[in-house]
């Protein structure tokens, strides 16, 4: 029932539905919109070195000639899937080791609070360093989600738990308790529930963290890989000449910054749609 | 001459809340005056404008003037002069009400010195004059402690020195006893009384209690819905109202001294101020509502005698002189089947035999070393038998909560036995338990915090179901939302979207998902307003009897136990003083705890509460980490103080254990020199019945 409430609530919301088509457009645009554009991203022109948007690079062409157009939607393709797993699975992670830390207690909780603290006081560049030569042939964007991941989950942990421990003393959780559920089942239903708002701002900044963090991660030479690209490090590159050539850096950030907005927006409605004491 | 003069008084918060829409009092010298109402009626409001405390974004208007002079208008640090000297106001809390960082000693000098030119010195012996007068033991000693080093009747009696400090010609009390145990609130009550007479003060007297405000008041003020809708003398209140709210009200309260029967609930809950009804709000709840109360609110007229009534139809009501079991339609509660077998013969669903549970009380923060033990619950044994209510009664601290939270575990407890439904607690394995869980189930005090606040109400009372694999869910909760009487078109909405009564019976369909055998209920109605409280208790009788339930009842509410309960139980620091059937220990009571706990309960009439005698008790609950030996009670009991030296020496020494007592066969007290008393006596209207 829950599920049908909330799944009522979400399509009645405003921010969630303007949200959500936000997001399938640009999906859209990021896998279909490459088939419409005159140039390959591969494809570079040696007559148009950096020339401004026009009707034949539609979005200008990059130092080497390659077209923006195609470049940057090639670059959000990789952006929109790393920056959606990380957020997700960070965020999951959060909230699974923050609330069985917090509801457990015990060793359980000391175990898993110790491998927080360590995560955080360890150097996550010192361990990508130490790791990325092993892991940089065949499908290395996975394993760079989840490194990305991996090192990014530890404060909001943290958080939940300290949540959790004032959420298990309810008496709603008691009653389940003395109803025979299982511990874990409770967890998700009562616990992690009742964090849902703090779980859905938390990876809505995760999302826009992952690809800008993605385009530091990828300097070290881990990642995305020139001659590919990521809307990370198109920002990167851009940046650095944002002033002379702002289509550079104009494109693939506005796409960033619309991207980020439309999960936003879907996140707040989610938030609203969950939370029983909103009206929106 | 009257002290305070409220006339049309009206306050209203951004919004457009009215919260009060035009309160009329005046209080005379000496005069008690006491304003009753449920949650939201807008009593405390009323007494914050007078105090002129309210929120900056509050628009108050009407008058109110102290010895004639304006209050409402006064600027700031004008009436800073008056605050705390001419009126002065005890609050609810008074934990929140004292600043914790200075001494008691040192506040109530403070509150001297601000008003009056005297030294340091002085203050502080007058301070400790006034500890004195509110009954605090070792004054001088006392005024040294923090706040948090009082208990909270102690701190509630500070309060009142701090009051009268300055001579204050009035005193407004805004709920003083609600947060205390019913023997400390017998003698707060005793300290404010003779707080009165020392200082002459007028006083407002705010509570949800009828019963207080029976023994304190000379006249009296009904609000409903930010209005009174009821004002008279104490006596023409109770005995005659004329209001249908009022009489609602005085039927719906469960009585200590009370008959048998259902009780009378008023249907509905009280309006939400952003959306009052037209005409008179109580209309929509009122079972004499005519169309002409729709039309307009009707306004408090003067009914002669210092009678004022707020209903179109008081008239009528006074000339057919009606009551509240008249006008309210009683329900009809069908008699249980099972209650016909004698107690004796009906199965035993919950034995307890010498339960224990002791917390280890730790100190040090990484090297942990044990201090001390705290004996929550120190051997207690009882059993309830089917169809059988059995109250678990006491003050908080006495582990009432402790002992159902061991029950509801059905784990072995560290001493003693918990046998539920013939199975040793001690004896389940993993599946054993969960099965047994289906037979036990709880409903918990706080309607809000019993409810997961993200959860839609259908899946709230599926849960237990799918928990135990049950795969008709869906029906069975509309089912059970009719039983509790929500409709089934609720179940798609949260929590919070239901009033409190609402929720508690939320709660119940819950707990009688899996059909339990056995429900144990931890203060039901406790949170609940008068009104509301009824219903709910009608509903846990109806259905006990209806589905064949036993109870396990905590409570602290000695008048709900009298009229839910077979069988009570008297807890005192961990143990049983006193068990037996409801009449025996109410009628008859044996143990001193019981006798005191039973004078102690104001009761909802005026003349009865004059003629009262109280058993006050001394002091406050002894810590649960450091009984007394022997008789844990013989520190505060009246009895022990006038046995003689040889006879004290066994209650010093010897434990006493419950034992029955000669004349009755379900009576038993832990006393070793227990005697039956009578210390509720039957009110007249009763007996003629």
């Amino acid at each position: 029932m829950r599920t049908k409430v909330v799944f009522r609530r979400l399509l009645r919301n405003k921010q969630a539905r303007y949200g959500s088509i936000a997001l399938v457009l640009l999906v859209g645009l990021a896998y279909i919109g490459p088939y419409f554009g005159p140039y390959d991203w591969t494809e570079k022109d040696f007559l148009a070195f950096l020339s401004g948007p026009g009707p034949d690079h539609w979005w200008g062409t990059t130092s080497i000639g390659a077209d923006m157009y195609a470049v940057t939607l090639r670059g959000m393709q990789k952006s929109i899937i790393i920056g959606l797993l990380v957020a997700l699975i960070s965020t999951g992670l959060a909230a699974i080791v923050g609330a069985f830390a917090g509801y457990f207690g015990g060793w359980i909780d000391k175990v898993l609070m110790w491998g927080v603290d360590l995560l955080l006081v360890l150097p996550s560049f010192l361990i990508i360093a130490i790791v990325s030569p092993r892991l940089r042939e065949g499908a290395s964007w996975l394993w760079f989600v989840a490194l990305l991941a991996a090192f990014s989950w530890m404060v909001t942990s943290r958080v939940v738990r300290s949540m959790t421990l004032s959420l298990r003393e309810r008496e709603y959780v008691l009653a389940a308790v003395y109803m025979g559920i299982p511990r874990w089942k409770i967890i998700f239903r009562h616990i992690v529930p009742n964090l849902s708002s703090l779980l859905i701002i938390d990876a809505t900044l995760n999302v826009s963290g992952a690809i800008i963090g993605e385009a530091a991660l990828s300097f070290f030479g881990f990642g995305v890989q020139p001659p590919d690209v990521s809307l990370g490090t198109l920002i990167a590159e851009g940046s650095r000449n944002a002033t002379g050539y702002p289509w550079l850096f104009a494109f693939p950030a506005g796409l960033l910054v619309a991207l980020v907005l439309s999960v936003n927006l879907i996140g707040d409605g989610l938030r609203d749609a969950l939370d029983p004491g909103s009206n929106s | 001459m009257s002290i305070l003069e409220v006339k049309d008084l009206t306050v209203t918060f951004p919004g457009g809340i009215e919260a009060v829409r035009g309160v009329s009092y005046e209080v005379e010298r000496g005069e008690v005056l006491g304003i009753v109402g449920e949650s939201g009626s807008g009593k405390s409001v009323t007494s914050l404008a007078v105090m002129g405390l309210l929120p900056r974004n509050a628009t108050v208007s009407g008058s109110v003037r102290l010895h004639g002079q304006e209050l409402l208008s006064m600027k700031e640090d004008e009436l800073v002069k008056v605050r705390g000297r001419a009126i002065s106001m005890i609050f609810q809390d008074p934990l929140s009400a004292f600043t914790p960082v200075f001494t008691i000693g040192d506040q109530i000098a403070e509150a001297v010195r601000i008003h009056q030119k005297v030294s340091k010195d002085q203050a502080a012996r007058r301070a400790v004059e006034l500890l004195d007068l509110v009954g605090i033991p070792n004054p001088a000693l006392r005024a040294k402690a923090f706040p948090h080093e009082f208990s909270g009747g102690m701190r509630q009696r500070a309060m009142i020195a701090m009051a009268v400090a300055n001579d204050p010609d009035l005193l407004i009390c805004d709920e003083p006893t609600t947060a205390l145990d019913v023997t400390i609130q017998a003698q707060v009550l005793e300290v404010l009384k003779t707080a009165q007479r020392e200082t002459g003060a007028g006083i407002v007297m705010i509570t949800h209690d009828l019963g207080v405000i029976a023994g304190m008041a000379d006249r009296v003020l009904v609000m409903y819905a930010g209005r009174p809708v009821e004002q008279g003398l104490v006596d023409d209140i109770y005995y005659r109202p004329r209001m249908p709210y009022t009489m609602g009200l005085l039927a719906s309260i469960p009585r200590v001294d009370g008959e048998e029967g259902p009780l009378v609930p008023i249907d509905g809950n009280p309006p939400s101020p952003a959306a009052l009804p037209p005409g008179c709000p109580f209309a929509p709840r009122c079972p004499m509502k005519v169309d002409m109360c729709d039309d307009e609110e009707p306004p408090l007229t003067s009914f002669g005698g210092g009678r004022h009534v707020a209903c179109i139809r008081a008239h009528e009501i006074e000339h057919k002189g009606m009551t509240g079991a008249d006008v309210f339609p009683v329900p009809v509660i069908p008699p249980s089947d099972v209650v016909r077998v004698p107690r004796a013969e009906r199965a035993t669903v919950l034995e307890l035999d010498g339960m224990q549970k002791h917390y280890p009380l730790m100190k040090g923060a990484v090297f942990k070393r044990r201090v001390g033990t705290v004996f929550a619950v120190d051997g207690i044994s009882f059993d309830v038998a089917e169809g059988e209510t059995l109250a678990l009664v006491g003050e908080s601290g006495c582990g009432k909560t402790t002992t159902l939270q061991q029950i509801m575990r059905l784990e072995a407890p560290q001493a003693g036995r918990v046998v539920v439904l013939g199975k040793d607690s001690a004896g389940l394995d993993k599946s054993a338990r969960k099965s047994l869980r289906a037979d036990l189930q709880i409903v918990f005090q706080d309607p809000m915090a019993a409810l997961d606040p993200r959860m839609p109400v259908g899946d709230i009372i599926a849960e237990p179901l799918r928990a135990h694999g049950r795969t008709d869910a869906r029906a069975k909760v509309t089912e059970l939302l009719r039983l509790v009487g929500l409709a089934p078109e609720h179940a798609e909405r949260y929590p919070q979207q239901f009033s409190g009564g609402q929720r508690q019976r939320i709660g119940i369909a819950r707990a009688l998902a899996l059909e339990p055998k056995l429900l144990v209920l931890d203060e039901p109605v406790s949170a609940l307003d008068v009104s509301i409280q009824a219903g709910v208790i009608n509903l846990l009788e109806e259905l006990k009897n209806r589905l064949g339930l036993s109870y396990l009842f905590v409570a602290h509410d000695l008048a709900v136990v009298r009229h839910l309960a077979d069988r009570v139980a008297v807890m005192y620091l961990g143990r049983i003083a006193e068990i037996g059937t409801v009449e025996n220990v109410y009628d008859s009571p044996a143990h001193p705890y019981t006798q005191a706990l039973l004078s102690a309960i104001p009761l909802p009439d005026p003349e009865m509460e004059r003629t009262r005698k109280r058993i006050l008790l001394e002091g406050d609950l002894p810590s649960p980490a450091d009984p007394p030996s022997g008789c844990r009670f013989r520190t505060r009991c009246p009895k022990f103080a006038r046995l003689s030296e040889a006879e004290r020496q066994r209650c010093v020494n010897e434990e006493p254990s419950v034992a029955r007592l000669a004349n009755v066969a379900d009576h038993g007290a832990a006393c070793h020199y227990a005697e039956e008393i009578e210390v509720i006596t039957a009110s007249d209207n009763q007996e003629e019945q």
